[in-house]
């Protein structure tokens, strides 16, 4: 549909952005492919909002290009960039009708009458708020708030829509259910998604793609299972689920896997997709979740099984799974989260924590 | 014993505050309606010819016709100003921006006899009369500062979102302003000509210095009949002042709630 379809619907290229001397975003380069839904994730100050921000026009790169269907739109003011934006606070006009605030768009974009009112109470009808023009935004819910801002961004077919942490202002359970709607009319209208997040879980469930970012640099650039299961670094393995760190030194290569010694004296086997060297110094990552907790009694002997034994120190029951937190003999605490089981281990009882190997990723110690 | 407690004592104090700031003018509003030459209590019989005699003064309407017309130009020049103004303080940055600001809201701080007297030489610098012209531009610098206040006020509690927002739907900077800012700027720009109609209607000090015998607002008129004599025509005109002064505030403050349902920002 558009004359140049081989380019990214957005593109940066080296982009950088300082504010005085602070640098928000260092040296970005990213391609959001059309229709795909990409998120940016990390904590506050990332940068990630920025780089949303650039995109959309409201703030300018200090270096670098940044594209839109191939054409280069730092020049470009935002009015004309015919994109979708999303609020965290929703940003609906308080002083216009729920009917007002969805048309705005398209009475900048010569729509006949007749068909901005088709389009308006088509989209109020994809938000599932039918019958909702007349009402002011104040007499509206947050989550209902927010349908209707998704319903104004979208009804003027934005090349690219641009959410920034929508979900947030939401209460839990409203933000599960916003969350499959936004990921339902995305995946229904196949309109190129810029999701901007701090929450894992929600970059994790809708992304195609995922990149997580930290102090204005990008750690890593992956769909949700790459990122999730090969973390890059350090960070990224932390930041994501709960990861413990263990650190040790490669004694030798045994099969596919690697054979490490830990810093408190045990062994550990890790599988290992990269060639290491005895003596290199790496960082085993052990997702809490990959952990069987056993109690002292039922060990099985397995060589590819890596077993931790301790003394459980703190036990929090989340509903669905238990958390417990193991104390080793050296003092160090393993963090471990498993099913509710018929039985659930008290604190202060001893257990035995068994991974395998291939759940044991290694690092390089920096 | 009775015991006086420290709370009964500042009750009377608060109460004694009162009498003495209200009780002149309920002295004037009930001389008003006194029939006899010279006021005195108790009353003998009640009655209007006051009020009817400054209808016929045409000294005192020519003057009251003068006080309406600068008030409402006033408030419309001070409102036209400020409004642009706020957006430049508000929303961009551009070099000498706080000393531009602190300018602008000096006049508050500035004695009106001052305020007055330089005005009155700047004009006779620049070798021009004194005229309306100069009464309402003294006028506006009075009351810019006020108007200031309440639009950047205003302005800063609209959150920039709504303008980004209209702005990614496609509305250039003076569409968002017309359809997004302006809107949500009214309650503050309606509540700043209010001020400056009423500072404007109310002013003595300054506009002593800048009135001619042709453009006499009813303030400075007052002022000019009290140092012949204490006529009771001056509580009738003094009475229809406090009535407007009051009552103005009070149905602006009704309309703007009756017309801006729902107009709430947070």
């Amino acid at each position: 549909m558009n004359q140049e379809p081989n380019h990214p619907m957005v593109q940066f290229k080296g982009v950088v952005k300082r504010f005085d001397k602070l640098v928000a975003v260092e040296k970005m380069d990213l391609d959001i492919a059309r229709g795909s839904f990409v998120t940016l994730l990390g904590p506050s100050g990332c940068g990630k909002t920025t780089l949303l921000r650039m995109v959309a026009g409201l703030e300018q790169p200090t270096e670098g290009d940044i594209f839109i269907k191939g054409r280069r739109i730092n020049d470009v003011p935002i009015h004309k960039r015919n994109l979708g934006m999303i609020f965290q606070n929703y940003a609906l006009f308080p002083h216009k009708t729920i009917f007002d605030n969805v048309a705005f768009g398209l009475k900048y974009r010569k729509v006949a009458k007749s068909e901005v009112k088709a389009r308006v109470e088509g989209a109020l009808e994809l938000v599932r708020l039918p019958g909702y023009g007349n009402r002011k935004p104040a007499q509206l819910s947050g989550g209902q708030q927010q349908r209707v801002a998704l319903a104004r961004a979208i009804v003027i077919q934005p090349d690219v829509l641009l959410m920034d942490e929508p979900l947030s202002a939401l209460d839990e359970n409203l933000r599960e259910e916003m969350r499959r709607e936004i990921d339902n009319l995305q995946q229904m209208l196949g309109v190129t998604t810029l999701f901007v997040t701090h929450d894992q879980r929600e970059a994790l469930s809708m992304s195609d793609k995922i990149v997580v970012m930290k102090d204005g640099r990008k750690q890593q650039e992956g769909s949700p299972e790459e990122v999730y299961n090969e973390s890059a670094n350090h960070f990224v393995a932390d930041f994501l689920g709960h990861s413990n760190f263990l650190n040790g030194t490669v004694i030798g290569a045994e099969g596919d896997a690697t054979r490490v010694r830990l810093e408190n004296g045990g062994e550990l086997l890790a599988a290992s997709s990269q060639q290491w060297f005895p003596g290199d110094k790496v960082e085993a990552v052990v997702r809490a979740q990959k952990f069987q907790i056993l109690s002292d009694l039922e060990v099985p002997a397995s060589r590819d099984m890596n077993s931790f034994p301790g003394r459980i120190i703190e036990r929090s029951y989340m509903g669905g799974e238990v958390s417990y937190f193991v104390e080793q003999r050296d003092k160090t605490v393993i963090h471990a989260m498993s099913m509710v089981r018929t039985r659930p281990f008290r604190r202060g009882e001893d257990v035995v924590l068994v991974v395998a190997a291939r759940h044991c990723r290694l690092l390089p110690k920096t | 014993m009775f015991r006086i407690s420290g709370w009964s004592l500042i009750r009377l104090y608060t109460l004694l505050v009162y009498i003495f700031m209200f009780a002149p003018i309920v002295a004037v509003v009930i001389l008003s309606f006194n029939p006899q030459q010279f006021g005195s209590f108790p009353m003998q019989g009640f009655s209007f010819q006051w009020y009817l005699k400054l209808v016929q003064n045409e000294a005192i309407l020519s003057a009251f016709k003068n006080s309406l017309l600068l008030g409402s130009l006033t408030a419309v020049t001070v409102t036209a100003v400020a409004i642009p103004a706020a957006m430049a303080f508000v929303r961009y940055d551009f070099p000498g921006k706080n000393t531009l600001n602190t300018l602008l809201l000096t006049p508050i701080m500035i004695p009106e006899v001052v305020l007055g007297v330089a005005l009155l030489l700047f004009i006779r610098w620049l070798q021009q009369p004194k005229s309306f012209l100069l009464l309402l531009m003294g006028h506006v610098v009075i009351t810019l500062p006020y108007v200031l206040l309440v639009v950047q006020a205003r302005l800063v509690g609209i959150k920039r979102v709504y303008e980004e927002a209209a702005m990614s739907l496609g509305a250039n900077p003076l569409q968002t302003f017309k359809e997004i800012t302006l809107p949500l700027l009214t309650p503050a720009v309606l509540a700043g000509m209010l001020f400056s109609f009423t500072i404007s209607f109310d002013d003595v000090t300054a506009t002593l210095f800048w009135a001619t015998a042709q453009n006499q607002t009813v303030p400075v008129k007052i002022f000019g009949m009290l140092r012949n004599s204490i006529s009771p025509e001056i509580n009738a005109l003094g009475t229809v002042m406090i009535v407007l002064t009051i009552s103005t505030p009070l149905i602006a403050g009704y309309l703007i709630r009756k017309f801006a349902r729902g107009g709430t920002i947070n």
